[in-house]
């Protein structure tokens, strides 16, 4: 193995070791489950890492593009960029079914399949309790306690709980 | 146009857009802690923080576009009054919790067929800023709309504040569908559409939710206007003198 291919690990690897790092806000996802890395590539020796934005309010976006860079270079990786990219702007969407079962597990009923395209347009009707998967569920709020999350009750067990709401 | 093409366009219509994002979402963030129920104030500080984060976005495509190494920050703290292109809407005062409901209302629902018509502009940094800042709004305007139903159609006290709240804040909207000579050079290269072209899309839906709200639009069609040329009422010097003030105090001061 010549010098090349020790500084350069295969992007499958990297996009493994970007899959333990952990969203700073919900720790039972990883950045690759939230969807939010969108291309691993390097460019000679430069690894080049392209993240989008949740929200681009969101103040977790500093602190995942540090963890991104930290979790790296605990790997290794010594030149590396990251590029920021709007377009196609995120979409829960992306959240991968590992992702969405991870957030049930958590607490969080993950967001319903096939909203996203009608964001804000429709309070999901089939939003199930994540603690006792109940379809007798009400919305008490679009906003909830990150942007990325509306806040329900469950009217059979009675609890509230997290949605993470489609966009 | 000049030897810098575009570019001075799209440095200035960024401003306006960014302006009116940063300077609405420091008025809602004034609400944070004071917001008549728990859910609301969540509510406003999650709107505020979208705002101000399309407001990064749009002033960094203004630093980009003008080309003279500034930086998003110092768009927002060390310009002055003048310097600000926001629309009058926004920079008025929060009054009642009605009226801080109403402005937002009147506001996303004209900002949301705007950004929909921004996504087809031949800017490919305004069509992805745009993109993003849509699906954002959709959520602003759903709750905006909903709360002045919920409150216009309310208790006698919620709908006289509301219908207060309309014939005070009426004569700022006019100024959103307003033209100047940056819009024309703005439409003519297909940057963004003209002002007036989504007006009937605003009219439609307010007409609707305050036909479900059951308030009156005044008939009057006076528009106070100079938000865009930076001629403000006197509240928006208010608003810098706190949001700007440390680093007037401090200059440079780094966090």
């Amino acid at each position: 193995m010549d010098a090349a291919t020790i500084s350069r690990p295969a992007v499958a690897k990297i996009w493994s070791w970007l899959g333990e790092i952990p969203d700073p806000e919900i720790p039972v996802i990883s950045l690759v489950d939230l969807g939010i890395i969108r291309d691993v590539a390097w460019a000679g020796d430069l690894l080049e890492v392209t993240v989008t934005p949740t929200y681009s309010g969101c103040p977790a976006t500093g602190v995942i593009n540090f963890e991104i860079e930290r979790g790296l270079r605990e790997h290794g990786i010594e030149k590396l960029r990251l590029k920021r990219q709007l377009s196609p702007a995120w979409t829960t969407a992306w959240i991968s079914a590992e992702g969405r079962a991870k957030l049930r597990d958590y607490g969080i009923a993950p967001p319903v399949e096939g909203t996203a395209a009608c964001a804000g347009a429709l309070v999901p009707l089939d939003v199930n309790c994540p603690r006792c998967g109940s379809q007798r569920t009400e919305r008490i709020s679009q906003f909830g306690s990150t942007p990325c999350k509306a806040h329900f009750r469950c009217t059979d067990c009675l609890e509230p709980f997290d949605y993470f709401k489609s966009i | 146009m000049s030897a810098l093409g575009l570019s001075p366009a799209i440095a200035e219509f960024a401003l306006r857009m960014g302006d009116s994002c940063l300077i609405l979402g420091h008025r809602n963030s004034e609400w944070c802690g004071h917001a008549p129920a728990l859910e609301e104030d969540i509510a406003l500080a999650n709107t505020a923080l979208d705002l101000i984060g399309q407001t990064q976005l749009w002033l960094e495509l203004a630093c980009e576009a003008e080309g003279k190494g500034r930086t998003s920050d110092q768009l927002a703290f060390l310009r002055d009054v003048s310097g600000y292109r926001n629309l009058l809407l926004v920079e008025q005062p929060n009054g009642d919790f009605g009226r801080t409901v109403m402005r937002q209302y009147l506001f996303d629902a004209w900002h949301l067929p705007l950004l929909k018509a921004l996504m087809n502009s031949t800017d490919k940094r305004i069509a992805a800023i745009a993109e993003k800042a849509a699906k954002e709004v959709a959520y602003h305007l759903e709750r905006s709309a909903d709360l002045v139903v919920r409150l216009g159609d309310g208790t006698a006290e919620s709908h006289a504040r509301m219908q207060a709240a309309v014939d005070f804040l009426w004569p700022y909207t006019g100024e959103m569908f307003l033209a100047d000579a940056l819009d024309e050079e703005l439409v003519a290269s297909g940057l963004a559409p003209e002002p007036g072209s989504h007006k009937a899309a605003w009219q439609e839906h307010v007409t609707r939710t305050f036909a479900d709200a059951t308030l009156k639009a005044p008939e009057k069609s006076f528009a106070q206007k100079g938000g865009r040329r930076g001629v403000h009422s006197e509240h928006l010097g208010f608003i810098l003198a706190e949001m700007q003030f440390l680093q007037r105090a401090y200059p440079g001061a780094r966090w």
